[in-house]
Formats: C-alpha cells, structure tokens, sequence
C-alpha cells in the first residue's frame, strides 16, 4: 500500500486516504473535435511500464487533487505536485531523469 | 426555535477513555484565499489565522484550518448564523463563500490518557507528533473525519452527521476495556 | 514412547498443572506448554491424519513451520479448525479435536488410499477425473470435495464470539523477530533515539541460542537476552509486541502484524486477535531460519521430527518424544540434539550422519558422552506403522540395497540443514540469492525491496540473513557481544538418503507430509514435461498445503533441479506471499462487524422510522424506509395504501438523502452551463429547473432539481446515491480544468433535513403551520421561498416528483425530526401518513419519469430518455456534449424510452427483454428491447412500466412480446411513458 504526500496540505498518509484518478495531464477535446482527438483524450492511456504520472485526489483530507510522478514496475515515487500545470514540474522532470537516464521524457 | 437535537443527542460512554457528544455546535464553512478570510476571522472573531493543520482557540469559537482555501468555524449553535452574516459582510464582494453548516456535523469529545491508542485504532495517523492545536483530517474506519488535541488528554473530532452514530459506536468499540495497547506512552 | 521427563523445561511452570482434552480423553501439561509439548508430554504422539492417503501424522516441529499437527480447537462459537498444535498455547481446559479422519483417528479408511499409492501418482486428479466430460459436475467434483480439506469449518449458524480490532503504529524501525539477532538489532537502533516496534511470533523471546545454551558477553544467553529485553522495555521510544507474527511486508514499509492478545485466556474480556498496520520507515528481518528433514524411506511416520525441534521438546518443555531417539544428520548442529538428550537422561541410539567423517567439535563432544556416531551412513527406511521401531542403516552413497545394521528406535531426530526465513524479504519483492556452502537461498542484499523512494527497506540479519552460526549472528545485527559457541564443521547437501535410492525407497520419501507428495512424484512430474518450479508446485501441491512449503520448498527443488539436470538456483523458487502464517478472518474485519460492519447513514428522521417499523431499502450506505407496514399489512399493500393517500390527500416523504450541493463564485453560472446539459445561468433567482449531468461520453449520469439562490450561487440537488460522487465531479473540474474560474463548491447535503410533502391537501397542512405564504400565486410550481415555516426557519421549494401538488421542504437537520412531528399534527385531519421509497417509484413511473439507476445504465443518453427538451441547443460546450455527437449516438437505430402495457394487466419482470428471432453477431440471442421499471399501479389498477425499445417511440400502439419469468412470454402494446396526468394539471395548481 502506497504511501503518499498531498502537496496541498503536506500531510504523507496512507492510499487508503486517497483516491486515484488515473493518467495526468490529459488534455480535453470537446465539440468540434475529430474524433481521433477526442478518441485520444477519452479512451488512450499510457499505461506505461515505468514512469508514470497519475492524479490523485486526497479525499479523506483536504480534498484537493494533486499529481504525482511514480514508478510503476518499483513504485518509486519521484514526487507529487499542484493539479494546476499543463506539464510536470522541471525540478520533478529532473529528478526522474537522474534516477531512470533512459526515460525518454515526458 | 424548534428543538434542536444534535445527531448523538448528548450521548455518553466510558471505557479506556471518556467519549462525549458535545451535543448542538455552530459551525461555519469559510472558503475562499485564506489571506482574505484570515482578515475576516481576525475582524469578526479577533482570532489570529490557523497555520497550516492547525486550530486557533479563542472565547467562544475556534478556528479550523481545513484545506489550502477552508476554514472551519467552530462556535456557538445560537450564534454561528449571526457570526455567518458579520463574516460574510466582512468579506464582502470579495470571491469567498460562507455557510453555516451546524447541523452538518457531529463533534465528539474524547478525553483521558489513552486517548491517543483509541484514535489509532480507527485513525491511519500517527500520532507521536502531534501537539496541542495540531488537526489532521483523516479516516475513522470506514468515514471522513477531522481530529484535533484541544490539550493533553482532550481530543476533538468531527464527522458528518448522518454517520455519527456509527462513529460512535465504533469509538464506543474499540474503546472498550481491556483493548489497551500502550502504544502511546 | 512421547513423555514428560523428571525435570527440566525452562517455559513450563510445574506447579500450575493444566487439564485439557484430545478426543475427548482427558490430559494434563503445564502453564507454558504449547499444545504440541502437552500432547507429547501426554503419550500423544499421533495428532492427525494426511491429506491424501490419511497416512497417520505426528508433530514434526516446534513451531510456526509444522505441516502435521493440526487440530479442531474450542467449540461452537469458538470452534476453529486447523491450529497448528505447535503454536497454540496450552490453557486449563483447552478441548482440541484431530481431524481428517474417518471413523477414528486410530483407525482410519481412507487409509487405504495409502496402500494404492501406485494409483495416486502426481496430476492424480486431472489424470483420472477427465472422461466423461459430464461426470465431473455431477459425479467427480461432489467426490473430491467431499474428501477434500482438513477441518472442518464452523457450524453455518454459529457466530464468532470474540472481538477483533486493528491498530496503526508507525516507526522508524520494524524488528521482526525476537531471537538474539532481533534484539540486538533492535536495541542498536534504540540506542540511536529510533522509534523501534519489536515483534515476536512467540510468547518467549530469544529464539535457538537461549536452547542451543550460547554464552554472550560471559553470561548465559538466557541471561544475556533477558537483559536485552529490560532495557528496551525500558525505553520510551521502543514497543515491544510478544505473540505478534509480521504476516507479511507491502509496498512502502507497510507490514501487517498479527497479535494473538487472547488466544491463550479464551473468554477473557479481551480482543482475541489485534492487526497491527505498521508503517515503517526500515523493517529488519531477523526471522531466523527453519530446519530442513531429510528424505528418506519413512520420513513422514509419527515420531520422526526435526532435529532441533526434539532439542526444543527437551530443553523447553521437558518432553522427549522417546524413550530411545535416534539422530540423523548432513550436519554438526544435530549433535546439540543428541547432547541434549542424552544430557535429559534419554537414550540415543546412535547419531547417523551422512558425510563421509564427523570430526567436528560437537560429534567429538558427542563421542566423548559416549553416543555412537555412524560415518557414511543413511536411513534405508524407519521401520514401523503408526509409530517408529527401528531404522534400517545402509552406507550414504547406495542404492539402499544392502542394510548392514538395524538400530530399534522409538523416534527418530533429522537435520537437513537449515533455510533461512526469507519470506518477509521476499514478499515485497526482495531477491535471494543461492548460498554453496549452506546450500539455501538466502537474501541478496544488492536486490533488496525498494520503498517510497527507491531505496531499499527491509535488511535481514542473523539467521534470516544466512549466517547460521551464533558467534556471526551478533555482528550481523550490528552488535559487538561476544559469542561463545561450539565450532561447526561443514554440512553436506543431502536431498535424498541413500544417494541412489531405488524407486521402491523413493516412493516413501515423504517430501511434504500435509499434502503428501513425495520425492517420486516430483520426479514424475519432471519426467512428464513439468520444468517450471511454478507449474511443478500446483501439479504436485508440493507446498501447496496449510504450511505452505516451509518445510518442503527447498528439498523439492532441489530434486526437481536434480531430475531436470541442472542447478537448484537455476530453478528457482516458488512465489513467497503474505502471509507468513494464516491470520483469523476475525483479524481481518477488525471491528467491522454486526451494527458496525459498514458505515449506516441515517437522516435526522431515521429514528422516527425505525419506531414507525418501516421497512428499510438500502440506498447507497444510507437506509431509507421502503415502505410502514401498518398491523399485519404486506409490503405490497402497504404501499398501494401510501400511493392513494398521497394521491388522494397527502403524503410526507423523508427526503433528506437528495444531495444538496451549494455552487457559488463569479464563474457560478459558467460553471453549471458546463455541468448540465441545460441552459443554467438564465434561471432567475428563485425559480427552479430540472437538469442531467452527463460523463464527457455523452452518457446520462445523474439529474436533480437546480435552485438559483442568488446572483451568484445556485442549489444543485442531485441523487441520494449521486452526492458525494458528483460533489468529487465538480472538483475535478474545477481544481484540474478551470482553475482559474471563481467557483466554490460546498456539500450541504448533510446540513439539511428535506421533506416532501405531497398530494392534493399538501397546501392546507402548510398553511395550518403557517409563517409562509405557501399560496399558488406567492410561491408557483418550479419556484422556491425562504421564511418561517412552523415557527421553523425553511426553504421550501415547489417541485414534484409524483404529478401532485408538491413542496420540499428544508429544515435544519437538527429540528428535523421536530419539524417531521409539526408536519404529521398538521396532517393529521387529512389523514397524512409518510410513504417510502417504493411509492415514491410507483408515483414517479405513473408519470413517466425516469429514475437514474433504472433508466439509465451507464450507455444511455438523455436523448434515449426523450429528455432532448432539457439538452441546450445554444452552449458551444457542456459536458457530454462532444460524446454525444458521435455515430453510434445519433443513430435512429437506438433503443429509446417507451411505457409498455401489458395486454392482461400484469406485471412485466423487471428487466425482461424483448427477444428477436436469430441471433447476434456475437452469436446470442438478438433482442429488441428491455424493460427499465415496472409497478403495479394502484392508481390505474393494472401494471404499467417503462422500457427501452429499438425505435421505441415510432412505434406506438405495436404488442411486442417480452420474456416472462417462467421462461413464456408476455405482450405489451407500446405506449407513452406517461400514464397520468399527461398535462401536468395536477402539480401546478
């Protein structure tokens, strides 16, 4: 069982305090979209087997969403940050570069 | 006023430590940028701003920091309406939003030495660094709650008033004698 | 013959004698004593029968590691199968029951399964059990489950009577292990001002060097650990956990473990078990490491044990399992045993020992007691039935073919060498790696299991970690004591006794004695193509048994690894999972059981309900009252008798549970455009508009009636099920997507106690409250007011879910129940009585309205419900819009909502399908349409329901036929969804 820490209210407590919303930084396509945009925001996801960033909601706490960088073969956590960015955080991108070098990259 | 009846209705129970239902309590949902309300809170309640994870007490109302833009008023049930109006007008047109949500809740009072290992065995907290003033919304078993130490041995909690009475039960549970652990020391 | 001896036993306290019974004949042993050593102690050497070939089986370990001596403990509500002998402490008046057996323990028909061996070889069961396909469900499964399993489970009507609980402990440092590597371990980081839980699976600490009579430091190890023990009770930082067994270690330092706090004093006003959900920053292992037996011909007969378990029985408990013991051994350790026996006054035969010279400190220590020591030489077979006579000896490196000495014995001690325990290394993803020289696999500290931050978490010491001898065991956990302890010569690697033993000794050497496979089998199964150790293990059930191959893992692999022509760490191990040993289901549901089994959510007019005996429907985790039976009523009558009083008079509905969701900010109305599928922002302060919410597929995913409260804030009802959900909806949005949009979102679902008051008369109570003017023209249909109501302060909004004139009202939920009570006085000249859920659905379906979770399913959107009026053709954008304009969803072809009427009056099924001839692409049965909802209408006095049909609404007037629930069918003319009232005269009046 993961142990994680809201970047909202810095408590670090256990999954069982919070509630996975699956793969971050998706972008949404609504009315006017083609379908294989649309076909992209609803149904791909990565999936990958390694880096992974996923969101989460911390809902016996503060209730905020927040996101976090993990490893999904070790479960290494490289660190949770605001919901409120288009793209992870360079000083996160940084520490996954320098603990996975063969990343590719977000 | 009709009657009011808090959803323990004044309920009692002893065991590794006294539970109490603090019976009809005011509470008022702040939210908002906690600079604004801070000056609100400071204007109507001549309190200071919790820090962050922490309560401010004063005469008559305490105040619960609750998430990056909440706060939690806890006052008196006669008079949270009233203290809703004088935040709301302190605040003004400002973008915050205040509600009185009294019968939301229900506020359990835990006391005694042991209370910390009965709170642990609801609670996924630790509680070895946890002081006077310090809160921590989590989990009892199965629901949402918030607890905080009012003094060495006093503890607070809320939680949502239609599962009152199976937080209460499940405090009056592992309450029980003879579940004592010394894990808390 | 088992016995207690003279004297000695350093657990067991002499002057508290203890009766307990074993099938029923009476015994007696001491404060101290597990079971194992009481029922030893007693003469009982046979405790159970195998599983497959119900050979007898005796106790063959001390402790968490015995696959044999499993016992029925207790009785009715306290009845539990399956306890190991070995790890159940003794109390006065304990009753433990043998199981797997059939008419006795003593004799057994199943037995005979044991004189068929030929013909139950490995893959027995898929082997035999194939043709004809049809007798397996009637025939072959009812045979093998009847004969399979081991206890019994507890009567079907009986209830556990104990209590459970969980607690969480967080630390920096886990010890798992209380023997002298644990404690030193954990003492070292006490000593570092660490906050440090100790957990030991016994009730004694110290492990094998306070038996084995190490000395540490100048003091005996008995002393040495006792001092240890003091100091770190001592400590404010350190907790201490006897009983406690780590069960298994999880993802981030998480390690679950298992306190039998009761288990010893059943009754007591105690939790029997407590879980302890520890978060550790570091877990050490020190969890030792379990003797290997050996395989030979006869292994598996009472009174053949482990070595180092007959020195337990002596040392600890004063118990010898015979009069005349003989010791077989690859190693030095096993002479311990032979010197502790003989040391207790008990005859040893001889010590076999399979290398070629014993020259050791220990065989000299042993030669020089005057015990026989027999070089080069093997078991051939144990002779004897239910219990041991003798043992035949042949030279190690035969074929077993020439005995050259049979030795009478009455029990036999074996080492094998020892494994380390690294299941808790391993659970979470720890490496082993293969050691030569002690022939085990032991932790590979480059491969550790990784935490939160990548790092590993778990180091094993001591034993667990591979160092087998005392004097290393220290200063592997970082302490400097000096140990003094016998040198070691070393062992052999012995998987088979003797080496070349035929097939006949073969096919007794008992590998794992639970599940009775033996080293044939897996030979067998490696001839038969079997190369994975995974596969191996499920088609043998090689560790597959209650024990799970604690004993047996190593040996079998390595005669797999033998008759597969390659080396054991190529073949690997099995996968170690949680948990170490088995933990009561009680332990796992803690306190969550009976009243609080799950949360129960209940409105402030719960209570009145419950004394009102309504019948409840569970709704979520909330209970709503179904319907009030009055007297004798049945359910059905019941609510017929609710649906007339509030069609024809007035009904009150305990409302509470509909989510109230407060949204407000500048961006309020921005943000409830996108959520509905509707217009929002144009509804004018105090009115009110129904409105769906759709998932961004378009599909429809709650509906509520939407209040504007003010410029800037509007009251979204939605679901009794939905509110929670739909509060985390909005949030998501808010907090992910339009971050920068002023909208707070607050759930008032709680603060407020609704209640509908509906039917005709519904006005005349409100007005006989008074404080509000209540009237058509002060407050119309689908408007909503706030004011005094009954001296209550309300806010009561005119919407209707029946067709009738209707009000909701919300009070404070602390005067809910009050105000509930001013409702029913009010009433009381028009008959009011409240209705329960199932009116409500009656009343709702007579006007076609549709329910979420009845209607819709997660694929239907409002468009199939007819609901196109209530989705804005004006927004660029909402939520579900884009989702909606694909193909599949603007095909005529969809299955929309129509009312069906049955041509007889009758009730259709609920969920019948309407078949089609032929069949479906995917070859099942085509249909053309379900029903959704379906009532009997007391109203219009016959059943009426609601359905998704292809085509539905072109095709009003067609009997289509739908399936009945006895398998016929039953015709339905389609018709509109709305069977009352279809002007909507009566709720606007």
């Amino acid at each position: 069982m993961l142990l994680l820490t809201c970047p909202c209210c810095g408590v670090t407590a256990e999954e069982t305090e919070f509630a996975n919303g699956g793969e971050a930084h998706l972008k949404r396509f609504g009315p006017g979209s083609d379908d294989a945009d649309y076909e992209a925001y609803m149904f791909a996801r990565k999936n990958p087997r390694g880096v992974h960033f996923e969101r989460w909601r911390h809902i016996y706490g503060c209730g905020k969403w927040f996101l976090m960088a993990r490893c999904t073969m070790t479960l290494e956590v490289f660190g949770t940050y605001r919901a409120q960015t288009s793209e992870p955080p360079a000083e996160i991108v940084a520490k996954i570069k320098a603990r996975r070098p063969e990343w590719e990259g977000f | 006023m009709s009657e009011v009846v808090s959803a323990l209705a004044g309920a009692r129970a002893s065991g590794m430590v006294e539970l109490a239902d603090a019976g009809a309590t005011g509470m008022i949902t702040l939210r908002g940028d906690h600079a604004l309300l801070g000056a609100a809170v400071q204007a109507v309640l001549g309190l200071a701003m919790p820090e962050v994870r922490r309560v401010v007490a004063g005469e008559g109302a305490q105040v619960l920091w609750m998430s990056p833009d909440e706060l939690l008023v806890i006052t008196g049930y006669d008079v949270a309406p009233g203290l809703a109006a004088d935040l709301q007008s302190a605040l003004g047109d400002a973008f915050a939003t205040v509600a009185v949500v009294s019968d939301a809740r229900a506020l359990i009072r835990l006391s005694g030495a042991q209370a910390r290992d009965v709170l642990a065995k609801l609670c996924p907290v630790d509680f070895a660094d946890f002081p006077v003033g310090a809160l921590r919304r989590t989990r009892a078993a199965q629901v949402a709650a918030a607890v905080w130490r009012t003094s060495d041995s006093d503890w607070s909690l809320i939680c949502f008033r239609s599962v009152a009475g199976y937080v209460w039960e499940a405090l009056v549970t592992v309450a029980q004698p003879g579940g004592e652990v010394a894990l808390y020391r | 013959m088992s016995h207690r001896l003279g004297t000695g036993g350093r657990l067991i306290d002499r002057t508290r004698p203890m009766e307990f019974t074993f099938n029923g004949k009476a015994m007696r042993g001491y404060g101290g004593d597990t079971l194992a050593s009481a029922m030893l102690g007693a003469g009982q050497v046979l405790a159970g029968r195998s599983f497959k070939y119900h050979r007898p089986r005796g106790v063959v370990a001390s402790g968490a590691e015995e696959p044999n001596a499993l016992v029925g403990l207790g009785e009715g509500q306290r009845f539990e199968p399956n306890q190991r002998t070995t790890t159940t402490e003794l109390f006065s008046g304990l009753k433990a029951t043998s199981q797997n057996h059939w008419p006795s323990l003593e004799f057994d028909v199943g037995a005979v399964n044991s004189k068929l061996w030929r013909f139950f070889p490995a893959g027995f069961y898929y082997k035999t059990f194939i043709a004809p396909r049809p007798f397996w469900k009637h025939v072959y499964e009812p045979i093998i489950r009847r004969s399979a399993g081991l206890g019994k489970a507890p009567a079907a009507e009986s209830r556990d009577a104990d209590r459970y609980e969980q607690i969480y402990a967080f630390c920096d440092v886990l010890v798992i292990g209380g023997g002298i590597a644990g404690l030193a371990a954990a003492k070292a980081a006490a000593d570092k001002g660490q906050r440090v839980v100790l957990v030991e699976q016994t009730v004694a600490f110290g492990g094998r060097a306070v038996v084995d009579g190490a000395v540490i430091d100048g003091q005996s190890a008995e002393a040495w650990v006792a001092a240890q023990l003091a100091a770190l009770h001592g400590m404010d930082n350190v907790t201490v956990l006897s009983r406690t067994m780590a069960s298994g270690v999880y993802d981030h330092g998480y390690v679950l473990a298992y306190q039998r706090v009761a288990d010893h004093e059943p009754g007591a006003d105690k939790p029997r078990h407590r879980l302890w959900r520890v978060r550790a920053g570091h877990v050490v292992t020190a969890t030792g490491a379990i003797e290997r037996p050996l395989s030979f011909a006869g292994n598996d007969l009472p009174g053949v044990m482990l070595a180092a378990a007959v020195r337990d029985y002596v040392v600890n408990w004063a118990v010898s399992p015979g009069k005349r013991v003989a010791v077989v051994t690859n190693n030095d350790d096993a002479y311990r045993t032979a010197l502790a026996l003989h040391a207790a006054g008990v005859a040893v035969a001889a010590v076999i020992d399979a290398r070629a010279e014993a020259t050791g400190e220990l065989p000299a220590k042993a030669r020089a007691a005057g015990i026989r020591v027999l070089e080069d030489t093997a078991i051939r077979h144990v002779e004897g039935g239910k219990a041991v006579t003798g043992v035949a000896l042949c030279r190690f490196d035969s074929d077993g073919g020439a005995v050259f000495e049979t030795l009478a014995c009455d029990a036999v001690a074996m080492s094998g060498g020892w494994s380390p325990v690294v299941h808790l290394w391993s659970h979470c993803g720890g490496k082993l790696t293969w050691d030569e020289s002690g022939a085990f696999f032991r932790p590979d500290p480059a491969r550790p299991p990784l935490g939160q931050d990548g790092q590993g978490f778990v180091t094993a010491v001591g034993t667990a970690n591979g160092v087998l001898d005392t004097a290393g065991v220290l200063a592997d956990a970082g302490s400097s004591a000096v140990v003094e302890v016998e040198a070691e010569a070393p062992m052999k690697p012995v998987w088979m006794m003797p080496a070349q033993a035929d097939y006949l000794l073969r096919a007794k050497m008992w590998l794992d004695p639970q599940n009775d496979v033996k080293v044939s089998d897996v030979q067998l199964a490696a001839k038969e193509g079997y190369a994975s150790v995974e596969h191996t293990k499920r088609y043998t059930t090689l560790g597959m048994a209650t024990d799970q191959g604690k004993l047996s893992n190593i040996n079998g692999l390595a005669i797999l690894s033998d008759a597969l022509g390659q080396p054991i760490p190529q073949t690997g191990t099995t996968t170690f999972r949680p948990p170490y040993t088995p933990i009561s289901l009680g332990v796992i549901a803690g306190e969550a059981r009976g009243g609080i089994f799950q949360p129960l959510r209940k409105t402030a007019m719960h209570d009145w309900h419950e004394a009102k005996g309504a019948h409840w429907e569970p709704v979520g985790h909330w209970r709503r009252p179904y319907c009030y039976p009055q007297g004798n009523e049945s359910h059905k009558d019941a609510v017929a008798r609710e649906i007339n009083q509030v069609r024809g008079s007035v009904g009150l509905l305990d409302a509470s549970t509909l989510g109230k969701l407060l949204v407000k900010g500048p961006d309020a109305g921005r943000f409830v455009d996108m959520l509905y599928t509707n217009l929002m922002s144009t509804l004018p302060v105090g009115k009110c508009r129904y409105g769906l919410m759709c998932n961004e597929n378009g599909f429809l995913s709650d509906d509520g009636v939407v209040a504007r409260l003010s410029e800037d804030s509007f009251l979204c009802h939605t679901t009794s099920g939905g509110a929670d959900r739909i509060l985390a909806w909005m949030e998501d949005w808010l907090q992910c997507e339009w971050w920068d949009w002023k909208v707070h979102v607050i759930n008032l679902t709680e603060q407020f106690a609704q209640i509908a008051v509906v039917g005709p008369n519904a006005r005349k109570v409100l007005e006989k409250l008074g404080g509000m003017d209540v009237s058509r023209e002060a407050l119309p249909f689908m408007e909503w007011r706030e004011g005094a109501l009954g001296g209550v302060q309300a806010r009561v909004f005119r919407i209707s879910f029946s067709g009738e004139l209707s009000y909701e009202i919300a009070v404070p939920a602390s005067q809910g129940q009050a105000f509930w009570e001013q409702l029913l006085a009010a009433g009381a000249e028009f008959g009011v009585a409240p209705y329960g859920t199932e009116a409500l659905h009656v009343l709702r379906a007579e006007k076609g309205f549709i329910m979420i979770g009845d209607e819709t399913d997660g694929t239907v959107i409002p468009q199939d419900l007819g609901l196109s009026w209530a989705i804005s053709k004006k927004k660029a954008d909402f939520l579900g819009k884009r989702g909606m304009e694909r193909t599949a969803m603007v095909s005529a072809d969809r299955w929309k909502l129509v009312g069906l009427e049955t041509l007889d009056g009758s009730v259709l099924p609920d969920g019948a399908l309407a078949p089609l001839p032929g069949k479906t692409p995917n070859g099942q049965q085509a249909t053309q349409g379900r029903v959704t909802s379906t009532y009997h209408s007391p109203t219009l006095g016959k059943g009426i329901a609601m359905g998704l049909v292809h085509r539905g609404p072109e095709r009003m007037g067609e009997v289509i036929a739908f399936q009945s629930a006895s398998g016929g069918e039953v015709s339905a003319r389609i018709v509109d969804p709305c069977f009352y009232d279809k002007a909507g005269e009566k709720q606007d009046v």
